[in-house]
């Protein structure tokens, strides 16, 4: 996990991978710049939530500067190695101002920041490694201010099988094309939003107690799907 | 001289904040017929070629969201910058930005542009940015194109001055008090004066700041201290222990097992399960919420986080109450010099979500309560909650131990923020407490967590900076040992600071550790990692005396037993209050279903969703019951409930406050709330014999005797109840002089408000119990005794109160069996939902339960022989409950298993017709409450 100043979902993650079955480190972006070799260590990468230096000037700016000009090359090696790659919420900010996925996340179309639970459709036609094999809709909270996907050609992007998930019956954000999550053309790297490392366990979907959520709802499942896919290279 | 460059940065799409001024503008009543564009300005200067500038742009401006632009605008526009000395994270953006990218730059500063179309005229425009866009406190603006104000205090080296204090008679100190905004008592500088003649010298202004902070209400808690005489009272005049140590006692008395400590520190700590436990804390940040609301709310949220942090457990959770004007009252009517309460009400809530969801902690549980009287005295309580594995509590300083300052450097912020919190404020007191209101840096307080969780073996005591800065966290730390600390070593944002500012300011994000020298090289280590400053300021000397230094000088000298023990004890006067306790007042309904209504749509009652959104209640993944539940997430829970994912056991957190009863029993109201937070913990499935409580008194002048009457009958009914619950109040802060002097001389004063916090341990989170309905064919059963009690109730609020009320809601003395036996039914897995009777009465706690499921409820029995009073009445004690019918019996059998008689009543059964249908009363359809309950805020009532 790559944490820099103001990332706050990393214990979150690291519950998750760790249910999954992987053991996990945490390494500061500073560190990372320092010995980009700790990479090679990693069999799968994820960047996680938070306020990257308070979002200044714009979410996980700073953040993705860091890497872009510290170790843009390692991680494009790592990608090319066909190892799994995820940024979630300021993360999937963080991928796509260092120029690893398409778009960028602006302002929510409301203005402001906003917590609620969401469902997340995985696209069939998606090529990401991430979402393969998952029909049932994911269940998981969204907690972002600026979270608005935009796109010049989503249409396209859609076409190439780098969609993975869209926001089903609500789109909270203003996202074009109800986009939550997207992928790199090789399928390796995803980009989402929303927070599936806080619904890795049956008990805290809202509505456990009515009958809500379940086995097959659970965010837990993207991580399976990395770390299956990670321990198959 | 660099040369001074400015990018100019748009959203490509419409930007939200624009919309955003327009509609708070409109909600005040200005209506901008076009609209509003804002535009952030970055300015830089250092010498800059178009290379660099292209570079330096090309990281701050993303192509698909933004343009930006290196040309000076043409357009009429108002330009915002911060005041100097300001928090400014963007600009430290900046330079981040330009050394990763190799540029050289002498300073940065952010500003925000706002354009208005052509027919919003110069007057209009400055009307609309002083109302709804900045705050002079922190911000100055003008038209056109305005560079950001620079600091330039280099060559101004303040030195500490000598004042004279010996041999002033009475009146001059008086003037030296009123010169200085010290806020002491005659009697306290009349002691300070014969200390200093004793001492044959004068009183440096560091001293005398050191005392004004030390010996201020806000942190020597003077009148929870005073000895108190009474008067008023059955047994006529006679006098109260001081209130602090009535509320210790009795959590003495209780003696809970669960009780690490209580009542000293920077929290209280109660064991939770086998080698853990927690720390809880929950404070006020009224007056500076007043003047600045975002700031104010966000280090409020800031220090109580501190407080947990300083007692070495790791922040988990944060709880918010809330109290505001009118979101509606008329320009016009508002107080000269006050802010109006829509806007103190969006910029603290705006406040509390940025500190937390940014420093990555839910903020879980709260209140927010309406009244006219908190129109110019907005109160903002800020709690805040910890777990650690259990660990003796730090026991040091020891002599020999290194003084170490941690975290953000340290300016003109905050100055004299605990004698201002400790003062009265009236029209001027926006001027003159701009700088004791501080911004807030998340992100630096995230990395003092980072940095301090798992280094307790590194130090041996652990505070936090908070009122009165260094001055409070070093004086306090050297009580008794002494220290010698220099001020020269205190990081600073600028220079041209005066000692005395130094060692009081109230920068945020600082903490004060205790380090034995051979454990400085790791502390450094574990901070240099994660980014957080460490400054070695000075030793413990183990001589008792504090020694403070600057330029070599000795600035401050003071025997820290003088320091600590030698403020007079205060001697108050208490008139107590004579509440009516005898006669019963009924109230008259003319339309009972059309008056549930009025109460879900009380802006009290009604969803908070609008604000329950804005904050992150889902980080940590531990969040089981949320604030909102139910079939469409939209119905109010009564407690939360906060559990690790794979942990069995949980924590919950309930909250009790109201003012409105207090106005009239100020006794029986502290009772009902400490009820209210324990029914509230209880209803989610919370074991009754495990709660322990906050207090957090917001009341007017204690030095008014019918004020500090009402506090003392307030501190009776605490102590009281939480005998009668067997649950300790492990931690506590009062913040008193809530008054306003508007211009017209008149004073404002808040009405009785105490908040209780309840903390309580939930043996089973995977089935914690929510109010919404489940189940068509479950009965419904009302828990607890209905009586005539209808003073400060809600329907009074709707309707408007008789001239005489009758009674506030009595104590009810045998909840505690009550809530024993519904926690075994809960345990026995007969309880399906649960909710608590509070504001409104049954009438809108059945509501509550349908809407929240929406299912329908067929009521035809009620607890009370009068309708009116069996729906409104707000009598304490009572919860309502769904049963499945086979389990009626066995729930009865528990329920009213006790010599006290059987308290449940069988209300009628839940539903499927999404119909609220009471005998005797029109049925409302669960739209019809839904619309009523969500309806303002749904349409956004920002």
């Amino acid at each position: 996990m790559i944490a820099g100043p103001g990332t706050n979902r990393d214990l979150d993650v690291r519950q998750a991978l760790e249910l999954a079955g992987a053991t996990t480190e945490i390494v500061l972006a500073s560190e990372l710049v320092e010995r980009p070799t700790l990479l090679d260590a990693a069999g799968l990468v994820v960047v996680a939530g938070g306020f990257s230096y308070a979002d200044s000037l714009g979410a996980g700016r700073m953040l993705a500067l860091d890497l872009a000009l510290g170790v843009g090359d390692a991680l494009r090696r790592f990608i090319a190695d066909g190892r799994p790659l995820i940024g979630i919420c300021n993360g999937f900010q963080v991928l796509t101002a260092a120029g690893l996925l398409p778009g960028a996340l602006g302002h929510n179309a409301q203005g402001r920041f906003d917590c609620r639970w969401v469902v997340l459709d995985p696209v069939p036609e998606s090529v990401s490694i991430w979402t393969a094999g998952i029909d049932d809709p994911i269940h998981c909270p969204i907690a972002h201010g600026e979270g608005r996907y935009v796109h010049p050609d989503p249409d396209a992007l859609h076409a190439a099988g780098q969609v993975a998930l869209r926001y089903r019956s609500t789109n909270p954000n203003g996202s074009v094309a109800d986009i939550a999550g997207v992928c790199d053309p090789s399928g390796v790297v995803l980009g989402l939003m929303p927070h599936p490392e806080n619904h890795i366990v049956a008990r805290q979907h809202p509505r456990h107690s009515r009958g809500g959520g379940g086995a097959e709802h659970l965010g837990l499942r993207l991580f399976d799907n990395g770390i299956r896919h990670a321990k198959g290279l | 001289m660099a040369d001074r460059h400015r990018l100019t940065i748009r959203s490509i799409d419409p930007d939200p904040r624009g919309a955003a001024i327009a509609t708070a503008a409109a909600h005040l009543g200005i209506d901008l017929a076009s609209p509003v564009a804002v535009a952030d300005v970055i300015h830089v200067s250092g010498t800059l070629d178009d290379d660099q500038r292209t570079r330096l742009a090309g990281a701050l401006v993303d192509p698909l969201l933004q343009h930006g632009t290196w040309q000076s605008p043409e357009s009429d526009g108002v330009e915002i910058t911060l005041l100097p000395g300001v928090t400014d994270t963007a600009a430290d953006a900046v330079l981040h930005a330009a050394r990763q990218l190799d540029i050289a730059l002498d300073s940065a500063a952010n500003a925000r542009r706002i354009e208005f179309e052509a027919d919003v005229d110069a007057a209009l425009a400055d009307e609309v940015v002083r109302r709804v866009v900045a705050n002079a406190v922190i911000e100055r603006w003008g038209h056109g194109v305005v560079d950001p104000p620079v600091l330039d205090d280099t060559d101004n080296h303040p030195t500490a001055e000598v004042i004279t204090i010996r041999g002033l008679d009475d009146d001059e100190l008086i003037a030296l008090n009123t010169e200085r905004s010290l806020y002491l008592d005659l009697e306290e500088l009349r002691v300070i004066r014969d200390e200093y003649e004793r001492l044959g010298r004068d009183i440096t202004d560091v001293e005398i700041e050191t005392f004004a902070q030390t010996w201020s209400e806000h942190c020597a808690h003077k009148t929870f201290r005073a000895l108190i005489d009474t008067t008023g009272g059955p047994d006529g005049p006679g006098q109260v222990l001081p209130l602090l140590a009535q509320l210790r006692d009795c959590t003495d008395a209780i003696d809970a097992p669960f009780v690490r400590s209580a009542f000293v520190g920077n929290a209280g700590v109660i064991e939770f399960t086998e080698g853990t436990t927690i720390a809880l804390k929950a404070e006020t940040h009224n007056h500076p919420s007043a003047v600045e609301p975002f700031g104010g709310a966000n280090t409020g949220v800031g220090g109580v986080i501190r407080d947990v942090l300083g007692i070495a457990h790791r922040p988990v959770a944060v709880t918010d109450i809330l109290c505001f004007g009118p979101a509606d009252l008329p320009l016009d009517d508002l107080p000269e010099g006050a802010l109006h309460p829509r806007r103190i009400r969006d910029g603290v809530i705006d406040g509390v979500a940025d500190y937390g969801n940014k420093i990555g902690l839910p903020t879980v549980a709260g209140a927010i309560l309406y009244d006219p009287a908190y129109t110019t005295n907005p109160l903002v309580f800020a709690g805040c909650i910890g777990t650690a594995p259990s660990r003796p509590i730090h026991d040091g300083p020891f002599a020999g131990d290194r003084v170490v300052v941690l975290g953000g450097a340290t300016g003109r912020d905050g100055i004299r923020g605990a004698t201002f919190s400790s003062a009265t404020m009236d029209a001027t007191t926006g001027e003159v407490a701009g700088a004791s209101v501080q911004i807030g840096d998340p992100i630096v307080e995230k990395l003092l967590i980072d940095a301090l969780i798992g280094a307790e073996d590194l130090y041996s005591a652990i505070t936090d900076c908070g009122a009165g800065g260094l001055s409070s966290a070093i004086g306090e730390m050297a009580e008794g040992i002494g220290a010698d600390v220099d001020l020269d070593l205190v990081p600073r944002k600028y220079p041209g600071l005066a000692p005395w500012e130094v060692w009081l300011s109230e920068a945020q994000e600082r903490m004060v550790i205790a380090v034995p020298p051979e454990h400085l090289a790791a502390l450094q280590a574990r901070c240099d990692r994660v980014g957080v400053r460490v400054a070695d300021v000075g030793v413990f000397t183990g001589d008792g005396r504090l020694i403070v230094r600057h330029d070599g000088q000795v600035v401050v000298d003071i025997d820290t037993t003088f320091l600590h023990d030698g403020r007079p004890q205060r001697r108050m006067t208490a008139e107590l209050p004579a509440p009516n306790r005898t006669d019963p007042i009924g109230r008259h309904v003319i339309d009972p279903a059309a008056t549930i209504l009025a109460l879900l749509a009380h802006p009290n009652i009604a969803s908070k969703a609008d604000t329950i959104h804005r904050y992150d209640h889902e980080i940590l993944g531990a969040t089981v019951v949320r604030p909102l539940i139910g079939a469409a997430a939209d119905g109010p829970a009564d407690g939360v409930v906060l559990a690790d994912p794979h942990a069995r056991e949980g924590i919950a957190i309930g909250i009790g406050v109201n003012p409105w009863y207090g106005l009239h029993d100020p006794e029986a109201m502290a009772f009902a709330v400490v009820d209210e937070a324990i029914r509230n913990v209880v209803a989610v499935g919370a074991d009754p014999d495990r709660v322990a409580l906050l207090d957090n008194f917001s009341w007017g002048d204690p030095r008014r005797p019918s004020t500090l009457g009402e506090l003392v009958a307030a501190v009776e009914g605490c102590c009281a109840a939480a005998r009668v619950y067997n649950a300790p109040f492990v931690s506590g802060k009062d913040s008193l002089n809530n008054e306003y002097v508007g211009a017209d001389g008149q004073r404002h004063a808040v009405p009785p408000t105490l908040v209780i916090t309840a903390i309580a341990h939930v043996p089973d989170a995977d089935h914690c119990v929510t109010p919404d309905l489940a189940e068509p064919g479950n009965v419904v059963i009302l828990v607890g005794r209905t009586e005539v009690e209808f003073a400060g109730s809600h329907l009074d609020l709707v309707q408007g109160a008789p001239d005489a009320v009758g009674l506030a809601p009595a104590p009810v003395p045998n909840a505690p069996v009550m809530y024993r036996n519904l926690h075994a039914a809960m345990r026995a897995g007969l309880v399906v939902s649960c909710h608590d009777v509070s504001e409104g009465g049954l009438a809108v706690a059945l509501a509550e339960m349908c809407l929240a499921g929406r299912l329908g409820a067929r009521i035809d029995t009620l607890a009370h022989d009068d309708l009116v009073t069996a729906l409104f009445s707000e009598s304490c004690g009572r919860l309502v409950v769904e049963v499945p019918p086979a389990s009626v019996d066995a729930f009865m059998t528990i329920i009213g298993n006790s010599a006290m008689g059987n308290w449940a009543t069988r209300l009628g059964v839940v539903t499927d017709d999404s119909l609220l249908s009471i005998a005797g009363i029109d049925a409302i359809t669960i739209g019809e409450l839904a619309d009523a309950f969500n309806g303002d805020h749904r349409a956004g009532a920002r």
